[in-house]
């Protein structure tokens, strides 16, 4: 009976969560409430509660410098590039390149968004920037409203699969408790998935572009003719430099020059005179952009700890075993534990965040994966691709969510989900091609090995 | 009522003040994180040692102490996400009742809870001196204290956001005074 104590504190945590307290605060007391509850039922040892602050010391990185070093510089990077308006150039001006196919903007948005989403692997910070710089353009030009909404929430969650992310930095620190994985093997083998992801995409608009030219008309000529001197100045201004930078960090990171906490602090710095050549860089500017850091960051880290202390109290009174044994008892070996797998994470993406899914299933679906001897990277690569496709999905999906915040009042909410259903079903058909044919994840890394 | 709004205004004064001196820690990590990695090639050829563990460990104390004195910060100003599928369609007075009781029963329990077990360990640190093992290691037991100040003024802006919540809740404080 008390065995079951781990599925109620899962269920309690998932009660909480849902009344919108917090999360960081509501796992970190859940773990004190159900420490007391089994401590009154005698199956829990209350001693175990002073490993919370020596996991603590161990995210501060005393002794040893953490891997989660690497998050306050990515999330410096976007949102320098973000609050100086060098993503909104950068997004008009290939507006203006591809303006004269028809859906060029929409094509537009996809690369920039996923260069975007790449660089800051917030996917509230792409969509909602995205959602303000490219929205209202896309609707003045005469864009069907659902093409225009579907595009940029679809882009806005690439930054979950697209290295150099936050997301896949906390992925590996999870998953790293049981297996040995990298954060650089992620980035390398979530390379070709984020790309084929994009890539979909934009042959979707394209294809929507040709099939109903009125959805996507192309930009009218007074607005993109600019000149060519004009243009060209343009491009070399503020296209190529925040490319570059980007391509820097990644390439740094992929080819091991740096790991990826150097190349965030070398990015960062990248950022920094990008906007000071733009004569983007003032004091206000650099305060609000610092400000933004440690309050994003401030958020992830306490997320981390609350389920710090929540996974300690979780093992404590049982739950891991109880999980591996429901899990590894699935009919099927592999294949059911993945389908068990995969649907959890689909179904809870409708309600929590990524951060929290991370924090809470991995540490109990990570131990049955390692027992089934799966490939740790491809194991990694396909979570992040299946909670990309969970941010989109109606009513529930965050994404969606953040565009509707900033999104003019003639967008209707159902225009939203209706606009962001062909986009859920080309990730479900990608993420099905990737467990299928581990191999196009696996193949990167086996060659950087 | 009246003192205790004032209470929560001296609260509020102090995290932010810490909060605005803290973010530009992030633009220090930026430029010590920048030496490590400049001083790590050319130090390599030029056969110099210009960078030490000293400065990879200034480089992770400095986050620590970003998002360990940010907590409190970040908690004024309504950082720390939260899953709002239901909450965000409440009212004021509903949203101030959550935050309240979410305040009393999760965020300082917890934090005691910390503040609790990380006692014996610091005060050893201390006691001993300890220094990182790694060679020009830096001391360990100021960075370990800050987990306990971080912790308490965490815990001082779940007081003032509790006061401020109990005066919505009971009509005392006008739609302009809060922080949300």
């Amino acid at each position: 009976m008390y065995d079951l104590l781990g599925i109620f504190m899962f269920a309690g945590a998932l009660f909480l969560l849902s009344l919108g307290y917090p999360v960081a605060f509501s796992l970190g007391g859940v773990a004190i409430l159900f420490s007391l509850i089994g401590l009154s039922l005698g199956v829990f040892n209350i001693n175990l509660l002073g490993a919370i602050p020596l996991r603590i010391f161990e995210i501060m990185g005393v002794k040893q410098p953490s891997i989660l070093l690497a998050i306050p510089y990515f999330i410096f990077l976007g949102s320098m590039l973000q609050k100086t308006g060098i993503a909104e150039n950068l997004l008009e001006t290939m507006g203006i390149l591809f303006g004269r196919i028809r859906g060029g903007l929409a094509l537009a948005v996809v690369i920039v968004g996923a260069l975007l989403a790449a660089s800051t692997g917030v996917v509230a910070a792409t969509v909602v920037a995205m959602g303000l710089i490219s929205l209202p353009i896309m609707l003045r030009y005469g864009y069907d409203k659902e093409l225009a909404t579907g595009v940029i929430v679809a882009s806005g969650t690439l930054g979950q699969i697209i290295p150099p992310s936050v997301v896949l930095v906390v992925l590996a620190n999870q998953l790293n408790i049981e297996f040995k994985v990298s954060v650089g093997d992620l980035f390398i083998g979530s390379l070709i998935p984020g790309l084929m992801m994009a890539s979909a995409f934009a042959v979707h608009v394209f294809l929507v572009a040709l099939l109903k030219p009125d959805a996507a008309p192309a930009l009218p000529a007074e607005v993109r003719e600019i000149g060519k001197k004009a243009l060209f100045k343009r491009v070399l201004s503020v296209m190529i430099p925040p490319l570059l930078l980007i391509f820097l960090v990644l390439g740094s990171i992929f080819f091991g020059i740096a790991t990826p906490t150097e190349a965030g602090a070398v990015g960062s710095l990248g950022a920094i005179i990008i906007a000071a050549a733009n004569n983007k860089l003032n004091w206000t500017a650099l305060k609000s952009v610092c400000d933004a850091t440690l309050r994003i960051s401030t958020m992830v880290m306490f997320i981390l700890i609350g389920s710090t202390a929540f996974s300690l109290v979780f093992r404590g009174v049982g739950g891991d075993r109880l999980m591996v044994d429901l899990l590894s008892n699935v009919p099927g070996g592999q294949t059911g534990f993945l389908i068990v797998n995969m649907l959890t994470i689909f179904i809870l993406g409708f309600f929590i965040d990524f951060f929290e899914i991370a924090f809470i299933i991995i540490p109990i679906f990570a131990p049955v994966a390692k027992q089934l001897a799966l490939d740790p990277i491809w194991y990694g690569v396909i979570i992040g691709a299946n909670l990309q496709t969970s941010f989109l999905t109606p009513p529930f999906g965050f994404a969606l969510f953040y565009l509707r915040g900033v999104a003019p009042p003639e967008i209707k909410t159902e225009d939203i989900y209706r606009g962001a259903i062909p986009f859920i079903l080309l990730q479900i058909f990608i993420l099905v091609i990737l467990i299928s044919f581990p191999g196009i994840v696996s193949f990167l890394p086996s060659l950087s090995q | 009522m009246e003192n205790l709004l004032k209470i929560a205004t001296i609260i509020d004064k102090i995290n932010e003040r810490i909060g605005r001196l803290t973010y530009w820690f992030v633009l220090l990590m930026i430029m010590i994180g920048v030496w490590n990695v400049i001083g790590r090639y050319l130090g390599r050829w030029l056969q110099m040692k210009l960078t030490s563990n000293a400065f990879l460990e200034l480089q992770s104390y400095l986050f620590a102490l970003v998002f360990l004195l940010g907590a409190a910060y970040a908690l004024k100003y309504n950082e720390h996400v939260r899953v709002d599928v239901f909450y965000k369609d409440w009212n004021r007075k509903q949203k101030a009742l959550v935050n309240m009781v979410g305040t009393l029963l999760f965020l300082i329990p917890f934090s005691l809870v910390i503040i609790y077990y990380s006692w014996n360990p610091v005060l050893n640190s201390w006691l001993r001196g300890e220094i990182s093992p790694n060679a020009d290691g830096l001391p360990i037991y100021p960075i370990k204290s800050f987990l306990i100040i971080g912790f308490i003024l965490l815990i001082l802006q779940g007081i003032s956001e509790a006061i401020k919540n109990w005066a919505i809740f009971t009509d005392r404080l006008p739609e302009s005074g809060g922080n949300e």
